[in-house]
């Protein structure tokens, strides 16, 4: 599989969120925060998000605690590494819109 | 508490049109409460107190809990519908937030018209040329009105599809 295409918004974010283990709304609660209110992820989004995430191995659902019955999520070793190339992409992109529009800015 | 029940019938790819409805009463004070085979049973609220959504999605118990850990209340299934409300105040509700979910939603929907409007077509094929049971044609139309459908909500996906294209 092509590792060299670009996330989604909601993926990036997703990923970022889960640097530290992390439940589904405290995800959803974190991403609004991060990106100043703008990106609000929905509930079925998020959850299709997870799954898919999960069967791709980037994420790991962690063992469900007795009591709480709120599933936590972490990034994984190859999700750490999807999410630092990405990183770099983004700067790339940055970078380059930067340099042709540099009078603009 | 004050309740009413309404009688109503959507096909399937007017899950949209049900939703605005349904906002609709909720905006005049009567939300969802519990849902039947075309019946919506109603309870009286403040007007715009609620905001309800509806989805095609297979029973799974550990997304209910999941959509309620965000602060949406289930309420109930009707065959592959699900419906959820969550008060206005705690902000807005919406159940996909990009391009790719809703086109998987629509994916599904259509999914489930095509078997129909299929099943539909086996079965009216079959009686119409059963001399005992002359009813097929009635399957035959009813394929027919789901395979409009088929074609509408293609055509709410290849909007979408457009859309993705540029943006996300």
């Amino acid at each position: 599989m092509n590792e060299n295409i670009a996330l989604t918004e909601s993926t990036y974010y997703i990923l970022l969120s889960l640097y530290r283990p992390q439940h589904g709304y405290g995800i959803m609660q974190q991403t609004e925060q991060l990106s100043g209110g703008r990106i609000r992820l929905a509930a079925g989004t998020l959850y299709g998000a997870l799954n898919s995430l999960t069967e791709k191995g980037w994420i790991v659902p962690l063992p469900v605690q007795e009591e709480s019955r709120k599933k936590e999520y972490k990034l994984t070793e190859t999700g750490l590494v999807v999410l630092k190339n990405e990183l770099a992409r983004l700067q790339q992109l940055v970078e380059n819109g930067r340099q042709v529009l540099e009078e603009e800015l | 508490m004050e309740r009413k029940t309404i009688r109503k019938w959507f096909w399937v790819w007017e899950f949209d049109k049900e939703e605005q409805w349904l906002n609709t009463m909720a905006q005049s004070g009567w939300v969802l409460d519990s849902v039947g085979f075309c019946k919506y049973n109603f309870v009286k609220c403040e007007p715009g107190e609620y905001t309800v959504r509806l989805e095609m999605h297979d029973p799974d118990d550990e997304y209910i809990a999941f959509m309620e850990e965000t602060g949406a209340e289930y309420i109930g299934r009707m065959v592959k519908w699900i419906f959820f409300r969550k008060k206005a105040l705690d902000g807005p509700f919406e159940i996909f937030s990009d391009i790719d979910s809703r086109i998987s939603q629509l994916d599904k929907i259509s999914k489930l018209t095509a078997s129909l409007g299929f099943a539909n077509l086996a079965i009216g094929l079959a009686n119409s040329f059963n001399p005992v049971t002359n009813v097929g044609w009635v399957n035959l139309i009813v394929c027919a009105v789901l395979m409009y459908g088929l074609g509408r909500i293609h055509s709410k996906k290849e909007v979408l599809e457009k859309e993705r294209m540029v943006r996300e």
